[in-house]
């Protein structure tokens, strides 16, 4: 039994890493960046949930405030921050984006204070239980709404004029140009969905700790960056089986003999240095 | 003795020179060779844990310094090694996780003090004063380093393999052997630091050398001009004494470090030396305008 119950533990926290590391695929898929500060969208996302929610009373509106502001954010710091770079080597940007993503982290702590914020009333607190399996529904909500979101992505870019624009511009960026597809648009639209699925992740964070601090993202930045290269950098693919796989042997892991040795953030690394070694192109890689 | 610096001005100065010694020992790697690391700090923390270890089995500063270096560097090839197999954003991403291996396994280990750290450790019989000279004797050491190996066939064979890998690999240039070299020796010079730096503090913790000190070392080569020995040398002593001067930068410390990297990224990416020539280049226009 607890071996199921570590797979589901695994499969919940996948979806999370899912939500978060599907927008720092398409970053790198288009432009080739590893975008460090995605995961202040997901502090930001969770700090306006519950600030939104705790103000107004309102938990769908803070919701809505909070995956639109993200996802707007995204594409003024796209337009700010890695437009004007992007004819500069690689590592440029990296560190640009790591010194973006602290910047932002101290900028929370000075607007919303150094202990964190919580929900006065924490909405969806319930907990099922199946036998001997305790599922909070908020961890629930994070499977459904990964699950959903990320289909709904993939529909998205298989069946709609826009969708294809998108894929067209991944795959080959200035033929799509020559086709007359808006290229600058394309990536503003990037940012904004990537950032707002962080945002997301964000607010599912914030239901089940009931606590977002300045440093929350810390852990999920590095995973998420762990997890992209695991699954080949650029793989969508590569990218969703990484997230379950990492969820799981995290799981797995924390309970064995590993998880005496090293901790549960040193498991991800550890394991993507292992596949590295193996696979130094991640495990799929598109080219 | 009477000493014209007192015993706070001595630290400062103790501080400056390790993160010189710190800062030149990346630039050494990611300067010359231009092999990314994100988790420079964590040579600097096995140096200072091997060198603690050892000064606690009752072996002297010196000998625990080259054990620190010995095993820095033995870390170092191997971490080397993986940079033969991954390169660009992949070997970014390894580095930064040997960073988080080494506070991960640290902060579970017993017999390295878990998060406590290790305390109670006997210290060098110098003075602070004569530790400060031997400080900078080490930076200075290590600058004469720097500059030779720039200048060596070894620096000519890095900065090509910074420029292009696999024009290098065409060239005749032992590409594995040279990276291997630069994270030997750019590490082994970390693990050095990492001794004196234990050394001048009372307790150790997998927290000194984490992923926000690698960025802080990374930041000074960065700031400085990645591969310019003088910006690198100035990044680093401005970047550790100003938060420590100012108090005000010192609570926005982080906010600082965060802007600083983002401001100079998106305008300057040559960094400090960047500035320079640009503005050597923009004198003379100047002058010529006049003549």
């Amino acid at each position: 039994m607890t071996e199921i119950s570590l797979l589901v533990q695994g499969l919940l926290d996948g979806s999370l890493y899912a939500l978060i590391s599907v927008g720092l695929t398409l970053v790198y898929g288009l432009l080739r960046i590893l975008h460090v500060a995605h995961a202040g969208f997901f502090t930001l996302g969770g700090y306006l949930c519950v600030v939104v929610t705790n103000a107004t009373g309102s938990f769908p509106l803070a919701i809505l405030v909070a995956i639109v502001a993200s996802g707007l954010l995204g594409m003024v710091i796209y337009r700010l921050v890695y437009h004007p770079i992007l004819r500069h080597p690689p590592f440029v940007a990296l560190i640009a984006s790591i010194g973006l993503f602290i910047a932002m982290e101290e900028s929370f702590r000075i607007i919303f204070g150094e202990q964190g914020v919580a929900y006065i009333a924490p909405p969806l607190q319930i907990t099922l239980q199946m036998g001997e399996l305790f599922l909070p529904i908020s961890k629930i909500i994070a499977f459904v709404a990964a699950t959903t979101l990320i289909g709904g992505l993939g529909l998205l870019a298989a069946k709609t004029r826009t969708g294809i624009a998108w894929r067209a511009t991944v795959t080959e960026p200035e033929m799509a140009s020559s086709f007359g597809i808006n290229i600058i648009n394309v990536r503003y639209l990037n940012f904004f969905i990537g950032s707002a699925l962080a945002a997301v992740a964000g607010i599912i964070f914030s239901l089940t700790t009931n606590l977002v601090e300045p440093t929350s993202g810390d852990v999920w930045s590095y995973k998420a960056l762990a997890i992209i290269v695991l699954g080949g950098l650029g793989s969508m693919k590569g990218t969703l089986i990484a997230c379950f796989a990492l969820g799981i042997i995290e799981a797995y892991c924390t309970t064995n003999i590993i998880g005496q040795i090293m901790n549960r953030d040193a498991i991800a690394f550890a394991f993507l240095i292992v596949v590295l070694m193996i696979r130094p192109q991640g495990l799929f890689t598109k080219r | 003795m009477e000493h014209f610096l007192d015993s706070y001005e001595i630290s400062l100065v103790v501080k400056a020179a390790i993160s010189v010694i710190m800062a030149l020992s990346l630039n050494m790697i990611t300067g010359f060779c231009g092999q990314i690391s994100l988790g420079h700090a964590a040579f600097q923390g096995v140096g200072a844990y091997t060198a603690v270890i050892l000064t606690l089995q009752g072996y002297n500063f010196a000998f625990a310094t080259a054990g620190g270096m010995i095993s820095a560097g033995t870390l170092g090839f191997v971490v080397g090694l993986t940079s033969l197999r991954v390169r660009h954003d992949f070997l970014a991403i390894t580095t930064m996780g040997v960073a988080f291996l080494f506070s991960g396994i640290v902060e579970q280990t017993k017999a390295l003090g878990d998060t406590d750290g290790i305390s109670n450790y006997p210290h060098p019989e110098f003075d602070p004063f004569g530790y400060m000279v031997m400080t900078l004797t080490l930076a200075v050491l290590v600058l004469a380093i720097s500059i030779y190996v720039q200048r060596s066939w070894m620096g000519t064979a890095f900065k090509s393999i910074a420029d292009d890998e696999d024009t290098a690999r065409l060239l005749g240039i032992d590409v594995a052997r040279f990276k291997l070299a630069a994270f030997v020796i750019g590490t082994a010079i970390a693990g050095m630091g990492g001794s004196i730096y234990a050394h001048q503090t009372t307790i150790i913790q997998a927290s000194d050398f984490g992923f926000i000190e690698s960025i802080t070392i990374l930041s000074m080569v960065v700031f400085g001009g990645v591969g310019s020995i003088p910006g690198v040398i100035i990044a680093a002593i401005i970047l550790t004494l100003f938060p420590l001067w100012s108090q005000v930068i010192g609570d926005y410390k982080l906010l600082f470090y965060g802007g600083l990297l983002f401001i100079m990224m998106r305008f300057s990416p040559q960094g400090l030396s960047g500035l320079a020539s640009d503005a050597v280049k923009w004198a003379r226009l100047e002058r010529r305008k006049v003549v």
